[in-house]
């Protein structure tokens, strides 16, 4: 790639964006250790990873973009399509089965109108399962965007869901 | 009265955190004093003698496993690395997040005690993305510790350095795998590595590197100042120390709590967790975390320490107890793990990424009444070749068949009932 079409891709950057890779870059001995952190700054600004954010990213680290998707496709929390305004991780692990997880996967399914892996038509809400969130004592739990709820019931699922839906 | 519940002594019961000066009001950073007044040698001596296992789940002697790390002149110039596994995700557990949010500082100084016994210069927490409060938590504990003198270029006038950063993941379970933490924080797919070289002389960008649990390095600056004779005082049983105990699943008072090394499990499951909830019955349970074997009602007399759980035929792991209860199934039981497992494979290595599909698609089969008899020698067969330590990089694969293996032991008949159409807890083949 010459240097100008390099630029070019970095271009899509921030300079907000590139100053916070840049910060990360400090503290590691190679440009590429801070992959993981690139993709999650963009994501943080973008709430996703288009195609065009990770060549501009993979350029500014000096690694091709496929080595870069390789990487970022490993990650479940890095979004390779677009998310809604919250992504909720709804615990699906053992603590959580058992208190009946299942049936609260159906009900936001039946409220919401999507299914593991989509995003609803308002744009509000990504469903998505999630590892163990480490507060099985308070199973069954989910996250909504960065707020963690425990103790999960049809109801407050609703409440939950429902509140932040309305305009 | 000398302190006998160290890990848990800035844990009030609203979980708010304890902040700089409410940790040094309460004896903090004296630790950190005490070791400073030592040689790193004596500091690791110490260590060595009190018999610290690493909480993580392997329960491997602490100090054994730093006294792998080159010192002084057999060191090649260059960076030394102290990695805290902050990465809690094996399912069933959740110890490691109640220090985190509760008490940030004991980590810290935990890390910055552990640092200079092993002469790291830096120091990283790697800590799950979906930790938010921990993260910030952390984040300001750091430069707090910055503005005291307790990191940076001459800690306390001594002249040793250290810098200290957070690194929040990207999420998946593998990540927790010492090897695949190391692949990760290089910024690289969070693949395992084979051993060896291990870690302590070849890991983090091929250089000197300690991984462990944030419960075993919260641990180590309250043995440096209280010594190894405490620290073994406080345990029940051979092992030493205070454990953080968990129960999750149909028990009346679901929790973690920090209780001496060695507790019975009855005493964990009747006392603290305030037995089953009323309607349900005790059939079995996962000491510590899900790639554990099951252990049934003959094991609640055992002390919850490695050597006793670890002759039973299972391992105490991280601790933290899942209940099987009479009224949940077995089978679906072990099918979430397994496709849990199944997952969260990195893909490396082909009996774990293909195996382990392979196991919970005969699973799914027999839970939804499509089995056939043989597929229990299938699954057997699997729980032979997935789970011999060898046959992978990791122990993803093995942890996995551990569930299932000890499932088929103790309760056969929820696999043939399930074989005959006749499970009296699935609704219609589901849970």
């Amino acid at each position: 790639m010459s240097e100008a079409n390099s630029m070019n891709l970095i271009s899509a950057l921030s300079q907000e964006e590139l100053q916070a890779i840049d910060a990360e870059i400090a503290h590691v001995p190679y440009r590429d250790a801070v992959a993981i952190d690139a993709l999650k700054i963009v994501q943080a600004h973008r709430g996703w990873v288009s195609d065009e954010s990770l060549s501009a990213i993979a350029a500014h680290l000096h690694m091709s973009a496929d080595e870069l998707d390789g990487i970022a496709t490993f990650y479940n929390l890095i979004y390779r399509r677009p998310v809604g305004d919250k992504v909720i991780l709804l615990c699906n692990s053992i603590s959580c089965w058992i208190k009946g997880c299942d049936n609260l996967q159906q009900r936001i399914t039946e409220e919401l109108g999507v299914e593991l892996g989509e995003t609803t038509s308002d744009n509000r809400y990504t469903l998505l399962p999630v590892t163990c969130l480490g507060a099985c004592d308070k199973a069954p739990v989910m996250m909504v965007g960065d707020e963690l709820h425990e103790d999960l019931c049809e109801e407050s699922i609703i409440r939950i869901l429902g509140g932040s839906t309305t305009p | 009265m000398s302190l006998t519940t160290p890990l848990t002594r800035n844990v009030r019961d609203d979980r708010r955190p304890t902040d700089m000066a409410a940790y040094e009001a309460n004896g903090g950073y004296q630790g950190l004093r005490a070791a400073l007044a030592q040689s790193p040698e004596d500091c690791l001596q110490v260590l060595k003698d009190s018999n610290l296992r690493g909480r993580g789940g392997a329960g491997f002697p602490t100090g054994m496993k730093w006294s792998f790390v080159p010192m002084g002149d057999k060191c090649s110039p260059g960076h030394k690395y102290l990695i805290c596994n902050a990465d809690e995700m094996e399912p069933g557990t959740f110890k490691d997040r109640l220090l985190l949010e509760c008490d940030p500082h004991q980590l810290i100084e935990g890390m910055i005690v552990s640092a200079y016994t092993l002469q790291a210069d830096v120091a990283y927490i790697f800590i799950r993305a979906e930790y938010h409060q921990a993260t910030r938590l952390l984040q300001e504990a750091i430069a707090a510790c910055h503005e005291k003198g307790y990191l940076g270029q001459d800690i306390l006038g001594t002249g040793y350095q250290l810098e200290m950063h957070v690194h929040s993941s990207a999420g998946r379970y593998i990540c927790g795998e010492e090897t695949a933490l190391i692949s990760s924080l290089e910024g690289k797919r969070a693949n395992p590595r084979a051993k060896p070289p291990f870690p302590q002389v070849s890991g983090l960008w091929g250089r000197p590197t300690i991984v462990n649990n944030v419960e075993t390095l919260c641990n180590v600056h309250h043995i440096i100042e209280r010594g190894a004779e405490w620290f073994k005082s406080l345990g029940l049983t051979e092992d030493a120390g205070t454990k953080l105990y968990g129960v999750s699943g149909r028990v009346k008072n679901p929790g973690c709590w920090e209780l001496p090394m060695g507790t019975p499990v009855r005493q964990i499951i009747e006392e603290y967790a305030g037995g089953m909830e009323d309607g349900y019955n005790l059939k079995g349970f996962l000491p510590g975390g899900g790639s554990t074997d099951f252990l049934t009602e003959e094991h609640l007399d055992l002390a919850m320490d490695y050597d006793t759980i670890g002759k039973a035929g299972s391992r105490m792991g991280t601790g933290t107890m899942i209940i099987l209860d009479d009224k949940t199934c077995p089978v679906g039981f072990v099918k979430n793990l397994v496709a849990f497992f199944a997952r969260e494979s990195c893909g490396f290595c082909t009996p774990c990424r293909d195996g382990l599909p392979w196991s919970a698609q005969v699973l799914d089969d027999i839970q939804n009444g499509r089995g056939q008899e043989e597929d229990m020698d299938t699954l057997a067969r699997q729980v032979k070749f997935i789970g011999a330590i060898g046959n992978t990089h990791c122990a993803l694969a093995p942890g996995a068949m551990e569930p299932l293996q000890s499932a088929m032991k103790y309760f056969p008949e929820a696999f043939e009932n399930h074989l005959s159409g006749n499970c009296p807890h699935c609704n219609g083949g589901t849970h």
